[in-house]
């Protein structure tokens, strides 16, 4: 079969439709991955024993677990214990937000522990509590250096939401195969497919950068 | 009534034991200068009182509370205890008259127009008023050690603490610092200044203790205990710093 691009822009709709509920899905998932994950990691970094315990279990179960047998879980057993059925669009946000959460969790301690423990004595010493002195003094130093681990954990989710083809949410990648089961057009379709995914990480990079280049890094 | 009393104060790290049941009672308007050995305690004896290191037995009463009480008591200790630390620890996100201002806003609730006017003379008063703008990093290791004499002051603390304030500094850059610890003491402010420069000690002190092991070897009049040093040890730790 002979390779013809022109085949490609009447896919587009459909492509682009797809691509819409990849950005949904990641969007979603990722601001509640970024509070679920600010909050697990200030668990860990300042939480007493109980807080820091919980923290770092559900932190070592996402990661020692592929994201693919997360939301399977989420899919297919959760309903079974508890009862609660879930549609595949939100089996696939659930799954951002705890996997991405539980990444964001280890780069937010990681900031947050390494702003010099100086800083928070001075705060301390000036009788504030410790919770502003994380609000006001080591948290906005802590943002800064969360930018660029955090850009980079976007990204990953981002293509992650790719892998939600085994629960048949109707995402880009699923979008693709679906066009090509009809067509066999391989080619065109994966590459349409692949500059999409390009233009969105693309898009999220350049983002970063903006954002990366109006801060002082102290 | 003392300001600061230490009663059988102990401090211990794990099994470490820093401080050994330390007695001593500072009053309103005293200088104590404080020396010894590294590792002695003179830090943790200077954390303790503002409960940044937690007493482990004993107790320790400031300006009539225990360090014990912790929460909202340890918090009100801590502002009538302003601390000057070896590393300065200005916060390197905002302008010199940005941490000078930030204690009356968020400790004092301060609005923010009242807080940068005082800090602005607090900041003339430490010789800095046309650095105001600059953030730390801007500043020498002087001027920056000036700022955050000023923003401890910028609490209305009664007592203020000094860890080495000098020690991270160029030999050119100390005397700068010196003079507003001289002129802070010349209005009567108390202080317990951990420090080497034994003439500050001399001339500003109103009281020198030389500590050993976790416990006050020799406490008296500076110019006194210098001159004719009480101890063998004290005598040879003075030739030393000196
Ligand atoms: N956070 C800590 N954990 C364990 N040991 C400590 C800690 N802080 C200080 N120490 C130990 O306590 C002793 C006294 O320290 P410090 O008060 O800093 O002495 P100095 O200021 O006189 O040099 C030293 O042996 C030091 O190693
Ligand atoms: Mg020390």
């Amino acid at each position: 079969m002979e390779i013809d691009w022109s085949v490609v822009p009447g896919f587009l709709p459909q492509l682009a439709a797809g691509a819409r509920v990849t950005i949904l899905i990641a969007l979603a998932g990722l601001v509640g991955g970024t509070i679920l994950g600010l909050i697990a990691g200030l668990m860990r970094a300042y939480g007493g024993r109980v807080l820091n315990a919980i923290a770092f279990v559900y932190i070592e179960l996402i990661r020692g677990t592929p994201i693919v047998v997360q939301v399977m879980f989420l899919y297919f057993a959760m309903p079974v214990l508890t009862g609660l059925r879930v549609d595949p669009m939100t089996a696939a946000i659930l799954a951002i937000v705890v996997n991405a959460g539980a990444y964001i969790a280890e780069i937010v301690r990681g900031a947050f522990l390494s702003i010099p423990r100086g800083l928070t004595e001075a705060g301390l010493a000036m009788g504030l509590p410790h919770w502003k002195v994380l609000a006001h003094i080591v948290g906005p130093l802590a943002f800064r250096r969360l930018i660029p681990p955090l850009g980079n954990q976007f990204i990953v989710s981002l293509k992650d939401t790719s892998l939600f083809i085994v629960i048949g949410v109707g995402e880009l990648t699923r979008t693709g195969q679906e066009i090509m089961a009809s067509n066999f057009r391989a080619v065109e379709i994966w590459t349409a497919v692949a500059v999409i995914y390009l233009i969105m990480t693309g898009t999220l990079t350049a983002i970063l950068r903006l954002i990366e280049n109006r801060m002082r890094i102290l | 009534m003392s300001i600061i009393e230490f009663r059988k104060t102990s401090k211990h790290f794990g099994d470490l034991k820093v401080l050994d049941q330390v007695d001593l009672s500072i009053e309103q308007g005293e200088v104590v200068v404080l020396i010894g050995p590294s590792g002695s305690g003179k830090s943790t004896l200077l954390r303790c009182i503002n409960g940044l290191e937690q007493i482990t037995g004993g107790d320790l009463i400031v300006d009539g509370i225990s360090v014990r009480e912790g929460g909202r008591q340890l918090r009100r200790i801590r502002q009538e205890a302003g601390m000057v630390f070896q590393q300065f620890n200005l916060f390197p996100q905002m302008t010199a008259l940005q941490n000078v201002a930030f204690g009356p806003r968020k400790v004092r609730g301060l609005g923010r127009a009242e807080a940068e006017a005082q800090a602005l003379e607090l900041l003339d008063k430490v010789g800095l008023k046309e650095r105001a703008h600059h953030v730390p990093s801007a500043l020498s290791g002087g001027q920056q050690q000036r700022v955050a004499i000023a923003r401890a002051l910028a609490v209305r603390p009664k007592v203020m603490l000094f860890d080495e304030p000098t020690s991270a500094l160029d030999p050119e850059l100390k005397q700068e610092v010196l003079t507003v610890m001289r002129q802070l003491a010349q209005e009567g402010m108390t202080m317990v200044v951990v420090t080497h420069e034994m003439s500050f000690a001399r001339q500003v002190g109103t009281r020198l203790i030389f500590m050993e092991h976790g416990k006050i070897s020799v406490d008296g009049n500076p110019v006194e205990v210098i001159t004719n040093p009480p101890s063998e040890r004290l005598k040879d730790f003075l030739q030393h710093v000196e």
